[in-house]
């Protein structure tokens, strides 16, 4: 493989506590290498002037599977004028909130990105998630399987079995190739079958007689009795409602307690998701305002949890999740077109297209909160940038919140353009913060704080010797004042030169390679569980419209550049 | 006003792409400079001198400018596409999406318009002289956004679906209509001065469509409320008054329901 060395760069590491100083990155065989490690034939790479970091990691989008597949089906407007011809080795791509599952690979790796999580994977359709990602070019990406709304683990957690609901995600873990437990308004989701939600942590869940809050202990105890790289993953109950806040912060409170168990190095044992869409006040949408603050109070102190922030872009974007009974009182709120999807035993989906509109009032608050969020964290190693794409805008605008994360001057200027900016300002906190994220606190809030978070801190987001070498150089100068905020935005649009496993994907802004694209899951050993393997036999016989043998993703054509993180729980 | 003719010379073996072909695309360019835009047949791009002769020089601006297309372009498609001012004149019958997602100007097509014509139009003009196809003033394929301003002249008849999804503005048919007109309509208003078939406005949350020939089937969801007299095109005439979509929703305006309108002449 070709060595390169990066000379001469602005280095911005938290793993090494690197904050800027001009040093050398070193690429030998795949892996980041000391400085005197590569030959003289190493290729250099001229950064005098630049900002180099590691890869960025996306820890939350949905760009993979059917969910995603019903939104760019049911939306050709979406691709409308998108589309870009195929030229060399790099596939025809288009789409604006739903990308073909090559635009997706080639945008992520464009702006510094080389790994993503899709955030919600429906077990029973994970052959259809792995297709996707393995025709999603350059980024290594893994997928949660979400278990909130499970007949197995309610069943289970039902009588405490904690032990059994191991071993059964140990299992579904293996079977899809998943990398995570994920929770998707527990409990809620499945009470949408009967036409109800769970609004609340204590709401019971119809049937199954359990409540939320009982899913989410359980689960964490769970994974935390396998000692899985990341966390309990959780989209919480009582999404997107006015005054939800009380209902995230109970969510989050079921933390309290809790130790993270594993040896990846992760402190935490929830993540909570997309929170600016739990950060909401008031009892309508009339009185709507932020409570961003009450959430990071309580996120600040508590050192077992991390969040992601969901930031809305003001874009037309398309929302999507397995959030059933929200997606419908989305469409019944702006009468758009409505998707909605059972999935027997393990989950649904929802999608509904959605414009962010700067003038209307509610998405300008939504726009403020998501930017609260970040700008009020006390530990950036715990607070990580995302779009929950394309829920809240599409990923590709990363570069506009980094922007705005960066430049109180690009904020004031977005508020001013708000059409009821005086409300929005009376109703968040935005307008009195002039706090601004250093390209330090940057690098933690997208690289090595999601790394640590999903256990993945020994392999990527960083610079050190040894890690894979998933490095970025942007064409900004942290030297130089910015003069115009759009700088910033341009800069981490268009990556100079990315590189993927010691691979140049990107040169100059364009894609110059596929890469060598790996899927990551978690392969998780439990003691043997004869009594879990019947019920799973048995659920298949009685109730899934697949066989047992015809479920599992296998083998090469779903899973072709497997990496496999290796969990023994059998102790 | 400057003048560009373009006559098809070469015509293409499969349907051409040409949404260069409007007054703001040609604005401040020669003959030369405009025969090198690019066109797209299948999937190859080539240049619209390769099939076009291209004679005389655009104005300064769109609206300095008129461009008339002649020869067969019965295979080209999106002729007009987006043009914001000037004039655009087919000398005969073109393809899909003419004028589509227009804003101002002038548009005439002297034969007939395929599917798609007008689609999402903001504003301007557009006169067909024959006939259109389907999905006229409607929304693009998944959208929610048909017509939302401007005016359509049809002299002869319209295809199925015309002001699907449609926000705003008026669309004039002097001949007869196929099924569904103004489905999903949420404002706008469309004349018929011949027949309708079936289906004028299913799902209709507002917007106004005006009969003067037969209806073969109403909509079960539209109410009879009585007759009134309407002045159109300067001649009185009384009508029968439906109101509808019953079954669809309906927005509020101070404390009254807001109904679609269908008047029938009597």
């Amino acid at each position: 493989m070709a060595e390169y060395i990066i000379k001469n760069g602005h280095v911005f590491d938290p793993v090494q506590g690197i904050k800027g100083d001009k040093a050398d990155v070193a690429i030998k065989d795949g892996k980041i290498v000391k400085d005197n490690e590569v030959s003289s034939k190493a290729k250099a790479i001229d950064a005098k002037g630049k900002t180099v970091m590691a890869g960025a990691i996306e820890i939350h989008a949905h760009i993979a599977g059917p969910k995603v597949n019903v939104g760019r089906i049911y939306r050709p407007e979406d691709k409308l004028f998108t589309y870009t011809p195929k030229k060399g080795n790099i596939r025809m791509a288009g789409g604006f909130s739903i990308p073909t599952t090559f635009k997706t690979g080639y945008e992520y790796a464009k702006m510094g990105y080389t790994t993503a999580m899709e955030a919600a994977m429906p077990p029973l359709f994970s052959r259809h998630v792995h297709e996707e990602i393995r025709d999603t070019p350059i980024i290594d990406e893994g997928a949660f399987p979400v278990f909130g709304n499970n007949w197995f683990v309610m069943e289970y957690l039902k009588n405490n079995e904690i032990e059994n609901t191991a071993a059964y995600c140990a299992w579904l873990l293996r079977a899809t190739k998943g990398y995570a437990i994920k929770l998707v308004n527990p409990g809620g989701t499945e009470a949408w079958a009967w036409g109800l939600n769970c609004l609340s942590v204590n709401d019971p869940v119809p049937y199954f007689d359990i409540t939320p809050a009982e899913i989410i202990k359980g689960l964490i105890e769970a994974n935390e009795y396998l000692g899985l790289p990341h966390s309990i993953h959780i989209h919480p109950n009582n999404l997107g409602n006015p005054g939800n806040f009380t209902t995230t912060l109970d969510t989050l409170k079921l933390a309290g307690g809790y130790k993270a168990k594993n040896k990846f190095g992760r402190d935490q044992v929830m993540h909570l998701t997309h929170t600016q869409f739990h950060s909401y006040g008031g009892e309508n949408w009339g009185n709507f305002e932020s409570k961003s603050k009450e959430i990071m109070d309580y996120v600040n102190k508590s050192k077992n949890i991390t969040i992601d922030t969901g930031n809305v872009t003001l874009d037309e974007t398309t929302t999507m999740t397995a959030d059933g009974p929200f997606e419908h009182h989305l469409t019944e709120l702006n009468h758009l077109k409505w998707a909605n999807v059972d999935v027997e035993l393990e989950t649904a989906a929802g999608v509904v297209p959605y414009i962010y509109s700067p003038d209307i009032k509610v998405c300008a608050i939504q726009w403020a909160i998501g930017l609260e969020l970040a700008l009020m964290a006390k530990d950036p190693m715990r607070c990580f940038i995302t779009t929950d794409h394309p829920n809240a805008g599409p990923f590709t605008r990363y570069p506009r919140v980094i922007k705005w994360l960066m430049s109180a001057k690009a904020r004031e200027a977005q508020i001013k353009a708000f059409k009821n900016s005086d409300k929005v300002i009376a109703a968040t906190h935005i307008a009195g913060m002039d706090r601004e994220i250093s390209l330090y606190e940057l690098a933690q809030m997208t690289r090595a704080g999601p790394a640590k978070s999903l256990g993945l801190s020994g392999m990527c987001g960083g610079l050190k010797p040894g890690m894979d070498a998933d490095v970025v150089v942007y064409d900004f100068s942290p030297d130089k004042p910015v003069a115009n905020p759009d700088q910033i935005e341009a800069a981490f649009s268009r990556a100079a030169h990315v590189f993927k496993s010691g691979v140049e994907v990107v040169t100059n802004g364009e894609v110059v390679n596929n890469g060598n694209k790996r899927t990551i899951w978690v392969n998780a050993k439990v003691k043997e569980n004869p009594q879990v393997m019947r019920d799973i036999q048995e659920k298949f016989l009685k109730y899934y419209s697949v066989s047992q043998a015809n479920y599992e993703s296998l083998g090469h054509h779903f899973v072709p550049n497997p990496y496999a993180i290796e969990v023994d729980a059998t102790q | 006003m400057e003048t560009v003719t373009i006559t098809m010379k070469n015509p293409p073996a499969l349907y051409l792409e040409a949404d260069n072909v409007s007054p703001d695309k040609f604005a401040g360019k020669t003959g030369s400079q405009i025969a090198e835009l690019h066109v797209y047949e299948g999937n190859t791009t080539s240049t619209l001198g390769k099939y076009f002769e291209v004679s005389g020089n655009a104005g300064a601006t769109a609206a300095d400018t008129k461009i008339v297309v002649k020869g067969d372009v019965k295979k080209v498609k999106y002729l007009g596409m987006k043009m914001s001012d000037g004039e655009l004149v087919v000398e005969g019958s073109t393809d899909l999406y003419a004028g589509a997602w227009m804003t101002g100007g002038k548009l005439t097509v002297t034969g007939n318009v395929e599917a798609f014509a007008a689609t999402g139009m903001k504003g301007g003009e557009l006169t067909i002289e024959g006939n259109a196809g389907n999905y006229l003033g409607a929304a693009y394929r998944g959208d929610w956004r048909g017509m939302s301003g401007g005016r359509i002249l049809v002299k002869g008849n319209a295809g199925s679906d015309v002001g699907m999804y449609m926000l705003g503005g008026e669309i004039v048919i002097n001949g007869n209509v196929d099924v569904h007109v103004m489905t999903h309509a949420e404002g706008g208003k469309v004349t018929i001065k011949g027949n309708a078939k079936s289906k004028l406005g299913g799902q209709l949350v507002d917007g106004t469509i005006i009969v003067f020939g037969t209806i073969d089937v109403m909509m079960p969801g539209f109410k009879p409320v009585g007759t009134v007299e309407l002045e159109v095109d300067g001649a009185k005439a009384k009508f029968a008054h439906y109101i509808g979509d019953t079954g669809e929703r309906k927005k509020k305006r101070k404390g009254q329901i807001i109904y679609g309108n269908l008047y029938k002449k009597i």
